[in-house]
């Protein structure tokens, strides 16, 4: 039976195809749905993790243990994962074990442009990469083939396009899998560096089997047509490849690490004009480039930013495409915003009015850092608001009652804990704001391990947020409503003010979550309007401003009441419309 | 046979996934290869949304570039104006008269273009329809999203009323299913 499955559907197929028996991952797009279909399979334990690093260490016990297991992460959480990750590749495996890395090129929804495949070679692991949903199914059980004939995590990466593109799949059934025997072996598993130094001379004895077989793998696959132009390519780009140019030859590399030298090396002189195309890095080239094998184009063609696309290509070519109409006037962007009636806008409305500096995090809450808020300082990486602000505080000490840190409840969990701990030990005097909307957000909605419930929406007991502040050492901790602006900011400018560490867990669901009934909508009376634009400094989606007066958008409102609030003139309210 | 691309425009939580996978659902069931691309994330929370369908013998690049989409499902005015360079010389562009301001445009930065939809006419094959007004008499402005797609239907002549009817019934939820197919068919025969 064949299938329209999305990218990340198909690996999950895949991994119930090829009989895996754990898997532990945490959100991030566009790896998320992987876990998430992967759950719905009753033979598959699947679960969130508090981050990936746990995940990734869960699921190489899982593999030690003996049962082929899998873990799944955006490519800024294999920097998270790194450090199991790199000395996995030592151990190697009992069960099987896949990491799929998938990198966002463009950055739809990240923080940076990284490209994943360098980890391959600087943990010398293994990659394949699938080009569509159909490989995406397939490659799994490749990988998981490879992973025990060579004794070898193996890192499966993806991008967007093929992350989040249906295609068509083939379904097969599930082939169950034994575990493995466990028999304690030291040796293999207890990286000291007597062992260690022994696990790496069987690491590079590896790679060498491993590049063989990848000059053998029919995941590396020649397909020769015309032969005056030839590209190799892997993942996405074979797509455009195809398109653009149906009549050249192709050297697909599913297999991209190690690769098949010998493979490009035969391709190359096959044809006469041999191109690279290959998103982000020059990895394909350079590897092709110090083996001394011919590359007659590049990254000078399709530079180092940004996604390719067969327009793209074409053009680098000189071909003509189709020509592209202008509307010949700006058309205002539309760029993400908080939802109508998100917990956070309080917060970030809160904290702009009090000219505070502000250190972000990642999550829905980033997007305070758009107008007309313009609350936030910095984003960089996951728990990273929190450190920084201990950072900042102890080179501008003087500080302490201007600035602050925001991190939601997943992303605490994930790593705000030790930063925070970082303050409480060597006592920062910061203010630290957990938005805890009961939910892991941006990612779109998956339970966290404060949220009560696991992926399989098993309850458990929720970690108590102001228990681990109190643990780590935060003697101030306290709880506030988003939704009462004045005790909000009262709060805040206590907590600045106080002479120690303190914590502040602003507290509402998200206005999306299914047991939130939204509130009737308010509206605007016209004739009390003064049109003096208090409420659009919330930047509410549902509130525009037309024929100098404010109007409530009732298909969006849902009756928050911030806007209420800040009304001077008690124009707003329910019911209050002519 | 040529593929056929087909570009679904709006705003995060209109509902452009729904139309796109219904699209989808119908093309297999006619022995099409196709090819869907969406992007998730950041993008859903009120932002600008596109989804790419494209069908044929064989597909290869799932997203459309400038000038090659067959079709632009518009779901809000300016989306239309904002994605119109992807129209290919011949496409037709199917546009929803709803308005929804956008943040530069609620905070005053920007301008909303005025007549855009009469502009796109002036510029490319248009048809413009009052989506929201459709679908709130077919019980519920949520339903926008199907009444689009029923306009659409009508220029995909391979694919009979009953397979889109069957689209509905199997990925719909149930208690909306009538809903969508009065929707869809206000959308088809208007």
């Amino acid at each position: 039976m064949k299938k329209l499955l999305l990218g990340n559907e198909a690996i999950a197929r895949g991994l119930y195809e090829a009989g895996v028996k754990f898997v532990s991952s945490y959100p991030g797009t566009p790896s998320t749905e992987i876990t998430e279909f992967a759950a719905k399979y009753g033979e598959v334990y699947a679960e969130w993790a508090p981050n990936e690093k746990v995940a990734c260490e869960a699921a190489l016990g899982a593999s030690m243990a003996g049962a082929r297991s899998f873990t799944a992460m955006k490519h800024v959480g294999l920097n998270v994962a790194a450090d199991p990750l790199f000395t996995s590749a030592y151990t190697g495996v009992n069960g099987g074990f896949v990491i799929c890395v998938a990198d966002d090129p463009a950055m739809h929804s990240s923080q940076n442009e990284q490209d994943s495949r360098h980890y391959a070679r600087a943990a010398k692991l293994p990659m394949l990469e699938p080009s569509d949903s159909a490989e995406c199914r397939d490659f799994v059980s490749v990988a998981y083939e490879i992973s025990e004939k060579f004794d070898t995590p193996v890192l499966l990466r993806t991008c967007t396009r093929v992350a989040h593109s249906q295609s068509l799949v083939e379904l097969h059934e599930r082939s169950e899998k034994e575990l493995k025997a466990y028999e304690k072996n030291p040796s293999k598993y207890v990286m000291n560096p007597a062992n260690g130094f022994k696990r790496h001379v069987v690491v590079e004895d590896r790679l060498k089997a491993l590049e063989a077989y990848a000059n053998e793998s029919p995941l590396n696959a020649e397909e020769i047509r015309d032969t005056k132009i030839g590209f190799v390519t892997s993942g996405a780009c074979y797509q455009y490849i195809r398109e653009v140019f149906p009549d050249a030859s192709v050297l697909k590399l599913g297999f991209t690490y190690p690769s098949p030298i010998e493979k490009m090396r035969a391709f190359a002189e096959k044809v006469e004009k041999v191109y690279v195309v290959e998103e982000l890095d020059p990895v394909i080239e350079t590897d092709m480039k110090v083996n001394g094998i011919r590359v007659d184009g590049g990254k000078e063609l399709f530079g180092l930013i940004g996604e390719l696309s067969q327009t793209k290509i074409a053009k680098a070519f000189g071909i003509d495409t189709n020509d592209a109409r202008s509307f010949g006037e700006p058309v205002p962007p539309r760029p993400p915003v908080m939802c109508a009636g998100c917990p956070h806008r309080g917060v970030f409305y809160t904290l702009s009015k009090m000219k505070l500096t502000v250190i972000g995090d990642i999550g829905c809450y980033t997007l305070g850092a758009a107008a007309p808020l313009s609350a936030v300082d910095s984003t960089v990486c996951m728990g990273a608001s929190v450190s920084m602000l201990h950072g900042f505080l102890k080179a501008r000490p003087e500080n302490a009652a201007k600035a602050v840190a925001v991190i939601g409840d997943s992303t605490f969990l994930h790593s705000g804990i030790t930063s925070l701990t970082d303050i409480a030990y060597n006592q920062s005097i910061a203010t630290v704001l957990i938005l805890d909307n009961s939910i892991t957000g941006m990612t779109g909605h998956q339970q966290n391990p404060a949220t009560g419930y696991t992926l399989k929406m098993q309850p458990v007991p929720p970690v108590s947020l102001e228990k681990v502040c109190e643990a780590v050492g935060i003697r101030r901790v306290r709880v506030a409503d988003p939704s009462d602006l004045k005790a909000l900011e009262s709060a805040i400018r206590e907590e600045l003010e106080a002479n120690e560490p303190s914590v502040i867990i602003v507290r509402k669901p998200c206005m999306l979550l299914k047991n939130v009934k939204p509130k009737p909508a308010l509206s605007i009376d016209p004739d009390t309007c003064k049109g003096c634009r208090a409420c659009m400094r919330l930047g509410c989606p549902a509130i525009r401003f037309e024929n100098k007066k404010a109007v409530i958008d009732n298909t969006q409102c849902v009756g928050c009441g911030l806007c209420e609030q800040l009304c001077a003139f008690h124009a707003i309210g329910e019911g209050k419309q002519a | 046979m040529k593929t056929t691309s087909i570009m679904i425009v709006g705003v995060g939580g209109q509902g452009t996934l729904l139309a796109s996978r219904l699209i989808g659902h119908v093309l297999i069931e006619k022995g099409y290869d196709v090819k869907l691309s969406e992007v998730h994330g950041m993008s859903q929370r009120g932002g600008s949304v596109v989804t790419y369908v494209k069908y044929g013998e064989k597909v290869f690049s799932p997203i459309v570039d400038p000038g090659e989409a067959d079709f632009i499902l518009s779901f809000e005015a300016i989306e239309g104006a904002r994605w119109i360079a992807c129209l290919a010389p011949n496409g037709k562009l199917i546009t929803n008269t709803q308005k929804m301001y956008p943040m530069p445009v609620i905070t005053g930065a920007m301008e909303y273009p005025k007549d855009a939809v009469e502009k796109l006419k002036g510029m490319s094959d248009t048809i413009s329809v009052d989506a929201l007004e459709m679908a709130k008499s077919a019980g519920s402005t949520k339903a926008a999203n199907t009444v689009l797609l029923g306009v659409l239907s009508r220029y995909m002549p391979e694919i009979e009323t009953e397979a889109w009817m069957e689209a509905i019934e199997s990925i719909v939820k149930p208690q909306f299913v009538e809903l969508n197919k009065k929707a869809f068919m206000m959308g088809r025969d208007a």
